[in-house]
């Protein structure tokens, strides 16, 4: 992998925006990374959505994004990955800068997903399993994780799990675009409904827009501006759709491989990375996701969480603005918010949630219940 | 849901009939070009066993509107007696009833209601077996 650098990033607050559509928010988002980059103009755009057709009958989200910003003439596409479609953008837009072909590649992504009634985002989120079987069934995302944190249960015992939920919160307290800024207690996360037993309503992710957007820039451009700017490195793996087909189910080999790869390419050590902003689209996947990716030994993520860990003065922050769960995971958005963050840690603009001397972050974006995996891995320059 | 599309399934949705790879055995339930595991090319045609055991399950409490109509389901993962795992409801069982590694057996069952001018879909659930 050569050189990407982020050099700009917007969103809006995630929220129930009933007074704008899924278009102005993208256009929002953008133009504020723009502003941030202080550039004008970028050479192509790849929009991250996932649910435009289901939702809001719409495609073709690239050109009409380039018209709203008044760059209509160069070339601009959707990328859709389930719920990674924001990180597919930027893998795609990587790549292009890594091409040649650009210098300057803006990266949006958007969910509206107010549009919708709650059954009618279930069933849109049926999208990212095997409609023909598991869509089939009912056997939705939340089944699917209800099922997986069972078996990682009778596998381990669930100490703890419920506390990645809680962790998020508290470092969402306060963040102005996050969805619930306000802190959660354990016994409110324990005493919730079931979603999908032995997974409750406060351990999965809720229902919001938000739009997000991201300036990559290729090396030399990166020399010419002045807005503080960040080394971006992308890495992505599949596994098999449905968790229980898998050797391991309580393994997510995708988020393995790719973490594997990320790190080979910029000889990066795990224990060098000082902050990882994680997929918790529910707490089960959250310690999944640190299990498989070499972070925490299988079994042990719950046990961590508890002893603080992962919490901002942990050894190891995660979730440092709130994650999925308490700044909000408003799918094809969801991953240019976190590196948006992950930008604003790793340049010193990350206010009451600053980490000391944070010089590499991790990001993990998962499709489905983890079918499609990202890594990202960005650096202080 | 589009009458073609649950046409095609038939075959496994109303008796578990699928396609095995004849080099590692991994079953797939429509017929397959390649083997996803091993990308041998060559099948043959089974019909699954009708019983199993529970392995785990869960409870569907805010479904996709298909759903709505049977709203709140159970959702379990079976191991049949040859070992393949699948998903699948669970139906007909009384309160309190259901247990990790209980008998289960494959049952025709109404699936899934498209609205009140859509196709109502069979296929296959799962119930306690009679030991």
């Amino acid at each position: 992998m050569g050189k990407v650098f982020v050099a700009g990033v917007g969103f809006t607050k995630i929220a129930e925006h009933w007074d704008k559509s899924l278009e102005q928010l993208m256009a929002e988002a953008a133009a504020k990374a723009l502003e941030d980059a202080g550039i004008p103009s970028v050479n192509s755009i790849y929009v991250g959505n996932m649910m435009g057709e289901a939702l809001q009958e719409q495609a073709h989200l690239g050109t009409l994004l380039a018209e709203d910003l008044g760059l209509t003439g160069i070339p601009a596409f959707r990328i859709e990955a389930a719920e990674a479609s924001g990180a597919a953008a930027l893998y795609q837009a990587a790549l292009d800068i890594l091409s040649g072909r650009s210098e300057a590649v803006l990266v949006i992504g958007g969910e509206k997903l107010s549009d919708g009634l709650s059954e009618e985002v279930s069933s849109a989120m049926m999208m990212s399993g095997r409609q023909e079987y598991e869509g089939f069934i009912g056997a939705d995302f939340y089944a699917i994780n209800g099922l997986l944190y069972r078996l990682y249960e009778k596998r381990y015992g669930s100490d703890g799990i419920a506390m990645f939920p809680v962790i998020s919160h508290t470092h969402a307290a306060g963040v102005s675009h996050a969805q619930y800024p306000f802190k959660l207690t354990l016994e409110k996360v324990l005493s919730s409904p079931f979603i999908a037993e032995p997974l409750r309503r406060m351990e999965v992710s809720g229902i919001g827009d938000g739009a997000a957007a991201v300036v990559l820039v290729g090396e030399r451009l990166a020399e010419k501006i002045k807005s503080p700017k960040t080394a971006f490195f992308i890495a992505s793996s599949t596994d098999y759709i449905t968790p229980f087909e898998r050797e391991n189910p309580l393994h997510f080999q995708s988020l393995a491989m790719a973490s594997d790869k990320v790190f080979e390419e910029t000889k990066v050590e795990r224990r060098e990375v000082d902050f990882i902003e994680l997929h918790d689209a529910t707490s089960i996947m959250a310690a999944l996701s640190l299990e498989s990716s070499g972070f925490v030994e299988p079994g042990k993520a719950g046990r961590l969480a508890e002893k603080g860990e992962f919490s901002l003065e942990g050894n190891l922050p995660c979730n440092t603005f709130g994650g999925l769960k308490a700044r909000g995971h408003p799918f094809g958005a969801t991953a240019l918010y976190q590196v948006a963050e992950a930008h604003l840690q790793l340049t010193e603009r990350a206010g009451n949630n600053q980490i000391d001397s944070a010089k590499i972050g991790l990001i993990q974006s998962l499709g489905g219940v983890a079918a499609t995996a990202f890594a990202i891995l960005m650096k202080k320059v | 849901m589009r009458v073609p599309r649950y046409w095609r399934n038939i075959p496994f949705r109303y008796r578990l009939v699928g396609w095995r790879c004849n080099h590692c055995g991994t079953f797939h339930q429509t017929k397959p070009i390649t083997c996803k595991r091993c990308r041998f090319r060559d099948f043959t045609e089974v019909e699954l066993p009708k019983t199993g055991k529970l392995i785990t399950y869960t409870v569907v409490r805010s479904p996709p509107k298909e759903f709505s109509f049977t709203s709140p389901y159970v959702i379990g993962l079976v191991e049949l007696e040859d070992g393949t795992r699948i998903l699948a409801q669970i139906t007909d069982f009384q309160e309190d009833e259901l247990r990790e590694g209980m008998k289960v057996e494959a049952v025709f069952r109404k699936i899934r209601v498209n609205g009140e001018q859509g196709i109502i879909e069979y296929g296959y659930k799962f119930r306690p077996a009679i030991e």
